[in-house]
């Protein structure tokens, strides 16, 4: 019997479908070459979003370029669907001159880019809840049909920030979106010792707010749902929290070793639901991807992204002095 | 020209910003209806709307890390902290992010947010409603700190304060908000941030101060007076940052200095301002930099003697001064 044909959801042209599967593999193959330039001793550190790749660029994807989007530290896939550069991704990665970041300041992973509506955001958890909901604050107060969107861990829900932010969205009504990237573990701690609930999405009913849970490894179903709570938000009919049941194949971070709490199997297991894996099946069916077109598309990307180590590594390091600017404004800025 | 206490013309200042531009907003816990606990936003919900004069929910953290959202998409909030003494979970708020976002963004974000927040005690405030934890914020490169000790400075600082283009800490000490009067002006002026003032100049000592102890201060150099001792009494009006020249250039006319201060003595204000005269003006004294501070204890207890014997009063500093100056 055939199999019936996926079906594109809605706002999502040809060319769109296909960019979100670009933008989920170069976020894969980018990640993985800084974990060998780690591993090779270039660089201190790496925060990975492998595994997570369907639920970031599907969530980001949902959203106009005049939104405001506020990524927690592992979400590559946002930086990249937001149009963040190889090139600019690998600066910051070494913390070099030109990092459009933080110019080198922050770890890598802590995206935030003003010329992208993508914040600047901590190492501290939960945190910047609170910052989207002051910015949809804003943007209803003006009457714009904007949204804020918000990511995080499932660990960093335990915080009182997550439950001071749903709060404050459902009291006005305001339109952010709330993603909860679940990937089922807080650095070793797994969910079951960080809440006693399966779904993070079912709190959302204590703030009178629409909860929703899919699949993280399904990007358009990511992609469909966060585009509905974005419509709900721009209707002015409040906030969504919406969690992405997904999976973080690699460990926390590079100074981190999961062997020690959790077994091989389980990840292996994982890794056989490839969130790339599985939408490239979903565009083959759809007619629109082929073996052809990935293998040209993965070179096209290993050669960016080995031009941009190139020029990452031969960048200067910002001047020590640099270190002394923008504590405050400068003269005469505002 | 009209006359008015501490809490009238902060009032004032938040109300002229507000009438002239609408992206400035207020949020607390009862700044609308009730107009705040000492009154500072009182009548502003009927004026500007309970779009922007927020209730906020009763979470501190949340008052200041939704401020930090406002302030990213361009408004200009003003949040009140209805006592210093409950500002801690609001720390992080305050230290990870809103000091931290322009320099950690590479100038691409700020967080330009007045923090207003009554401090400080001989109000029988007990532990909970009488701390002066100004210290915390002073060591945060990012913030600035300023607290007025007039009805005059306060309406003038608050305005530049809210004009500033980065987090600005506003602490006002609470037992000043009734306790004097003085011409101020209507409508728009301001006093700048960084610049202390010389409130009674003298030749014998310096005194260095701020808040409702530049008051104490100048009793105590009205009573050193009558004993023959001209001391100089200057008020900070903003720690962060510090104007050091004021501080340095009395003490190198009076040789002599002391810090006066209601924070815990030690690793305090008082630290600091020392450690700027030893390290400019060592060789320019000739006594050691002395203080006069609240203890070295958890907070300043609720029953007066004890009150009483946490705070500095005009005859600590008086005495510490003749001391100082017999040395």
């Amino acid at each position: 019997m055939a199999k019936t044909q996926p079906k594109a959801p809605q706002g999502l042209s040809q060319d769109g479908l296909v960019q979100i599967y670009k933008d989920m593999l170069v976020a894969r193959l980018l990640d993985e070459r800084m974990w060998t330039l780690n591993r090779i001793g270039k660089a201190p550190f790496v925060i990975s979003c492998q595994g997570q790749e369907a639920s970031q660029v599907g969530w980001s994807a949902a959203l106009r370029p005049d939104d405001v989007v506020v990524p927690y530290y592992r979400d590559l896939g946002v930086a990249i669907q937001r149009g963040m550069t190889v090139a600019e991704l690998m600066l910051a990665f070494f913390g070099k001159e030109g990092d459009p970041n933080s110019n080198g300041r922050q770890m890598p992973g802590h995206f935030g880019c003003k010329r992208l509506n993508m914040v600047s955001g901590s190492s501290v958890v939960i945190v910047q809840m609170l910052h989207a909901v002051g910015v949809a604050y804003a943007m209803k107060m003006r009457g714009q049909d904007r949204v804020a969107a918000v990511a995080f861990g499932e660990g960093s829900t335990a915080g009182g920030d997550f439950h001071e932010a749903l709060n404050w969205a459902s009291i006005y009504r305001l339109p952010v979106l709330f993603v909860c990237e679940n990937n089922g573990y807080a650095i070793s701690v797994p969910q079951h010792r960080e809440m006693a609930i399966e779904n993070v999405s079912d709190r959302a009913g204590a703030y009178d707010m629409a909860g929703v849970t899919v699949d993280g490894n399904d990007v358009l179903a990511v992609y469909e749902a966060a585009l509905e709570a974005v419509e709900r938000g721009r209707r002015g009919e409040g906030a969504t929290l919406l969690e992405l049941k997904t999976y973080r194949v690699v460990p926390h971070s590079s100074d981190d070793d999961d062997r020690v709490y959790r077994s091989r199997e389980e990840v292996e297991a994982w890794k056989g639901r490839d969130p790339i894996a599985r939408y490239r099946q979903t565009l083959t069916e759809m007619g629109l991807w082929d073996e052809g077109r990935d293998q040209a598309f993965r070179t096209e990307t290993q050669s960016e992204i080995e031009a941009a180590v190139t020029a990452a590594e031969a960048a200067p390091f910002p001047d020590a002095k640099d270190a002394l600017r923008f504590v405050y404004a400068e003269e005469g800025q505002n | 020209m009209p006359v008015r206490n501490m809490i009238d013309s902060i009032r004032d200042a938040i109300d002229v910003a507000m009438a002239e531009d609408e992206r400035v907003l207020v949020l607390g816990e009862d700044v609308g209806v009730r107009g705040g606990v000492f009154q500072a936003t009182k009548g502003l919900l009927e004026k500007y709307g309970e779009q922007r004069v927020i209730d906020s929910p009763l979470a501190e953290s949340s008052i200041v890390g939704v401020a930090i959202g406002m302030a990213l998409e361009g408004l200009h909030p003003i949040a009140e902290i209805q006592f210093a003494d409950f500002i801690l979970p609001a720390v992080n708020q305050i230290i990870s992010e809103a000091a931290k976002m322009r320099y950690r963004s590479y100038n691409d974000y700020s967080a330009p947010i007045v923090i207003r927040a009554p401090f400080g005690g001989g109000v029988h405030g007990g532990l909970y409603h009488s701390q002066s934890n100004e210290t915390i914020f002073m060591h945060c490169p990012g913030l600035k700190m300023v607290i007025p000790s007039t009805p005059y400075d306060a309406k003038g600082l608050l305005l530049s304060a809210i004009a500033d283009p980065d987090p600005v800490m506003f602490y006002e000490h609470k037992r000043l908000y009734r306790l004097i009067k003085e011409e101020v002006p209507d409508g728009r002026y301001t006093v700048p941030i960084g610049q202390a003032k010389v409130v009674r100049p003298g030749r014998d000592l310096t005194i260095v101060s701020y808040g409702l102890m530049v008051h104490f201060a100048l009793e105590a150099a009205s009573a050193l007076a009558a004993a023959g001792v001209e001391a100089e009494v200057i008020d900070l009006r903003t720690l962060v940052p510090l104007d050091q020249d004021t501080v340095l250039s009395s003490v190198r006319k009076t040789k002599r200095a002391m810090v006066v201060y209601e924070a815990n003595r030690t690793m305090g204000p008082g630290a600091e301002v020392a450690a700027l005269i030893a390290e400019q003006a060592l060789f320019d004294l000739d006594a050691p930099v002395g203080r006069v501070a609240g203890l070295d204890i958890p907070a300043m207890p609720y029953n007066h003697v004890q009150e009483e014997f946490f705070l500095p009063s005009p005859d600590k500093i008086a005495k510490a001064a003749q001391e100082l100056v017999a040395s």
